[in-house]
């Protein structure tokens, strides 16, 4: 019961989500602002409840799997995979690299400028 | 002779979404404990074996993707409610965040402009057409807000889709080796630098490293699921106004 609750739960805040998104014609899509929603309301709440816990925890663990079928989905592309797969591959590997090392890279440095030095192992002392 | 019957068999099958559905977990078990097998082995990623087992099967089959999808739907549709749950994950994080909320912000703000604007430029010199440029300029986003960006921005989504999951399959392979070359060490950095550019499929394979990596990527997937629904839209007309195809 606890994980239908919590599977409820996410689905209204996708719907209301996605409402919002149409009906105030934001340019964000809805699952975003159905996480930005939960997110908030779980900032209000102060404690994620064991139900939603439970879901996210259920649907996270496996997330890969939920890729798949979108993965199939280059068998509908071949043709125009094979038309232009130099600028596909190229770009897209290149620029996977290149995000992945520049992201980490400034993240280590900003971390190193703007993080107070806290003592290793010991986290959270606001 | 039971021909016929088989043949009536498959005629059900495969106009039911029953097929595409149980082919979808059934590969995806199969791969997954063939990466336990291999003890995590980044390169026997579960998606990329999956993926291949169901394209040659639907192949042999001569079942097209749309018959397929039929089923596959089910599982594509809980992207969705799995972005909502991020929030989870991103609330877990919240005090750890807030101690590095300018870093993160730093590295979310360029790594998201430099994901869209490297994949977008070098598809360009390489001589990529205009919607080959759109469809990849999302593709470090999770698949149900890079495939929205893509039809927003002029890409095709479904090729959106397919570009996704190949970058998050290349950033979960390449991850931890490219780590290592450029000395970063810390799981926090590694983390946002896979959440970032790599999404769900680089945070399961970061969860894999630790759970501290795994949360952070999490949580930069999260976030950028929403700065890339922000900004790639606006990088894109800046990039048309200095330029112009």
């Amino acid at each position: 019961m606890q994980f239908l609750n919590g599977i409820t739960l996410l689905l209204v805040y996708q719907l209301v989500g996605e409402i919002t998104v149409r009906l105030l014609g934001l340019p964000i899509p809805g699952p975003v602002l159905g996480m930005v929603m939960l997110f908030v309301t779980l900032m209000i709440r102060g404690k994620a409840p064991e139900s939603v816990d439970q879901a996210s925890t259920a649907l996270l663990s496996h997330l890969s799997l939920l890729f798949v079928p979108a993965g199939v989905g280059m068998m509908a592309h071949f043709g125009r995979i094979a038309d232009e797969w130099v600028p596909i591959t190229l770009a897209l590997l290149l620029s996977t690299v290149i995000t992945m090392v520049a992201t980490a890279l400034i993240m280590q440095v900003t971390t190193r400028w703007f993080a107070k030095p806290l003592p290793e192992k010991e986290g959270g002392n606001e | 002779m039971n021909e016929p019957g088989l043949q009536d068999i498959w005629v059900y099958l495969s106009a039911s979404p029953l097929l595409g559905l149980t082919i979808t977990l059934v590969a995806y078990g199969l791969a997954y404990r063939l990466y336990l097998k291999t003890n995590s082995s980044p390169l026997a990623n579960p998606v990329v074996t999956s993926v291949a087992m169901l394209i040659l099967l639907l192949l042999a089959t001569g079942t097209s993707y749309s018959d397929y999808f039929e089923g596959g739907q089910f599982v594509h549709f809980l992207l969705g409610p799995a972005t909502v749950a991020l929030a989870v994950p991103l609330y877990q994080q919240f005090s750890r965040l807030r101690q590095l909320w300018l870093p993160v912000t730093i590295s979310l703000f360029c790594g998201v402009v430099i994901a869209a604007g490297s994949s977008i430029g070098l598809a360009r010199i390489l001589g990529g057409s205009t919607e080959i440029q759109m469809s990849l300029a999302p593709k470090s986003a999770t698949a149900p807000v890079a495939m929205g960006i893509s039809e927003k921005i002029g890409g095709l989504p479904s090729l959106t889709a397919v570009l996704v999951v190949i970058t998050g399959i290349t950033g979960a392979v390449l991850g931890t080796k490219l780590f290592e070359w450029i000395r970063v060490r810390d799981d926090t950095a590694k983390g946002i630098a896979m959440g970032v550019a790599a999404h769900g499929i680089g945070t399961a394979r970061a969860f894999q490293v630790s759970s501290q990596m795994g949360a952070f990527s999490g949580l930069a997937m999260a976030l950028s699921a929403f700065a890339t629904a922000l900004l790639v839209p606006w990088l894109v007309d800046l990039l048309e106004a200095w330029l112009p195809v």
